[in-house]
């Protein structure tokens, strides 16, 4: 039975880990490889690698970066920041990074996902969604949520899978920091509208939280960052609770 | 022992590479019909879509050095997908090896396609390890090889189709094992192993 995913997301700055904070098994939390690997040793089902430099010279020891964790990690892995074109992927994908993840370059030129799935398969192009609720409509956000378009959550993900997107990533950026559960509502709509699978991602707290995207929001992955990163939550003890709850994860 | 890895555009070579690097094996990485022939085994990766790659390999004539190898060759995803006759994928002839046609995926209900995510085997003959039964390996594809007289391995998604397929001196294996941690390491092994 295909398994539900749990994906920790590392933001990476300049070649190290933001918001790494105190782990007792690893000796330095700033290395993506070495927090990496920790929670491929724990059970995490992907890794997100996301690339929060704010130049392109720091950018520069990102695909660098991307090959030394290929050679570290036994599990796949999406990167993503900053990509706008078939130029920017080819390195990251060839360094052995399975997917990549786009976000404004494809609300700013969505002809980018089309593109993108010719030239290297639906399968490796995430849509990363960052929306937030505006008079009673999902808005599409970008630019790390900073602007907001006018393009609404469902038909922009839908317009992304027409093109070619392998998958969704849909982040409530009023749900996210938050820590009081996935926004529930519009996961559950993405789903039943969606023939791709969609991650969820923004808001997750406690262990509980998990079960309410997958069995209400339906979700094939959730995502979450500084739980794991916390220690809030664990990867070995998630798994094993949402096992006994009949959620379908790999041991 | 001289393993190759052949040479095209396959997405996953590198990732081939790392999986086998973390095992200490050398392997050379190559597209030369003499190197690929004299080699002892054969690993034929396998991301991207079949019509441009069966196109690519017809044109670097990989395609009959392929079918012509008598060493055991062990294709992965894709690769496993070329060596049957025919893929729904853009109507694709594709190397002839299993005598099955690769079909779509058509999403039913809340199971979506791609088939991407862990799930786990029941082999049906022998040469994976029976350890590998109550683990997980990770999948990403739109496309399968129905369950066929040569299937080693079914998984379930949609419906029952070849996780993994023997013949003569070639395997195959519709996962991913560079990606699937301990149980991509137990398939490596075995198909090191022959």
């Amino acid at each position: 039975m295909l398994t539900k995913r749990i994906i920790p997301c590392l933001d990476i700055k300049d070649g190290r880990t933001v918001k790494g904070v105190n782990f007792v098994n690893i000796r330095d939390a700033g290395d993506p490889v070495e927090l990496g690997s920790l929670y491929a040793r724990q059970g995490a089902d992907e890794l997100v690698f996301l690339d929060i430099s704010a130049t392109n010279e720091e950018r520069k020891t990102f695909a660098s970066l991307v090959k030394d964790i290929a050679r570290h990690i036994n599990i796949p892995f999406t990167v993503g920041g900053g990509i706008s074109s078939v130029a920017d992927v080819a390195p990251l994908l060839e360094a052995g990074a399975d997917k990549v993840s786009i976000n404004s370059a494809a609300v700013r030129n969505p002809q980018l996902i089309d593109d993108l799935s010719r030239a290297f398969g639906a399968q490796c192009i995430v849509l990363a969604i960052d929306a937030r609720k505006i008079d009673n409509q999902w808005t599409v956000h970008t630019h790390g949520g900073k602007i907001a378009t006018d393009k609404k959550l469902l038909s922009w993900a839908k317009e992304g899978q027409e093109r070619g997107a392998g998958e969704i990533l849909f982040t409530s950026m009023d749900h996210d920091g938050t820590k009081e559960g996935f926004a529930i509502d519009p996961l559950s709509k993405l789903n039943a509208m969606l023939d791709i699978p969609v991650i969820a991602s923004g808001g997750a707290g406690l262990k509980e939280h998990f079960i309410d995207a997958f069995v209400l929001g339906k979700a094939d992955a959730a995502l979450a960052a500084s739980i794991f990163h916390f220690g809030q939550v664990k990867i070995p003890e998630l798994k094993t609770y949402l096992k006994e709850r009949n959620i379908a994860m790999r041991a | 022992m001289k393993l190759v890895i052949i040479k095209y555009n396959a997405g996953n070579i590198q990732s081939v590479s790392f999986a086998l690097e973390r095992l200490g094996v050398d392997f050379a990485i190559t597209d030369s019909p003499e190197e690929i022939a004299k080699a002892d085994k054969v690993i034929f990766p396998g991301v991207g879509e079949a019509s441009t790659t069966m196109a690519y390999l017809r044109n670097k004539g990989l395609d009959r050095v392929i079918t012509s190898l008598k060493q055991p060759v062990l294709g992965i995803c894709l690769g496993m997908q070329l060596m049957c006759t025919f893929s729904e994928e853009n109507s694709t002839d594709c190397l002839g090896i299993f005598q099955e046609t690769v079909k779509r995926f058509l999403p039913q209900g809340d199971m979506k396609v791609p088939h991407m995510g862990w799930n786990n085997l029941t082999l049906s003959n022998g040469w994976l390890d029976n350890a590998i039964e109550s683990q997980y390996a990770y999948f990403v594809h739109s496309y399968y090889v129905p369950v066929n007289p040569h299937t080693s391995a079914i998984t379930e998604y949609i419906k029952p189709f070849s996780a993994a397929m023997h013949k003569d001196n070639f395997y195959a294996v519709q996962f991913h094992p560079e990606k699937s941690a301990q149980a991509g390491e137990l398939v490596l092994k075995s198909f090191l192993a022959l």
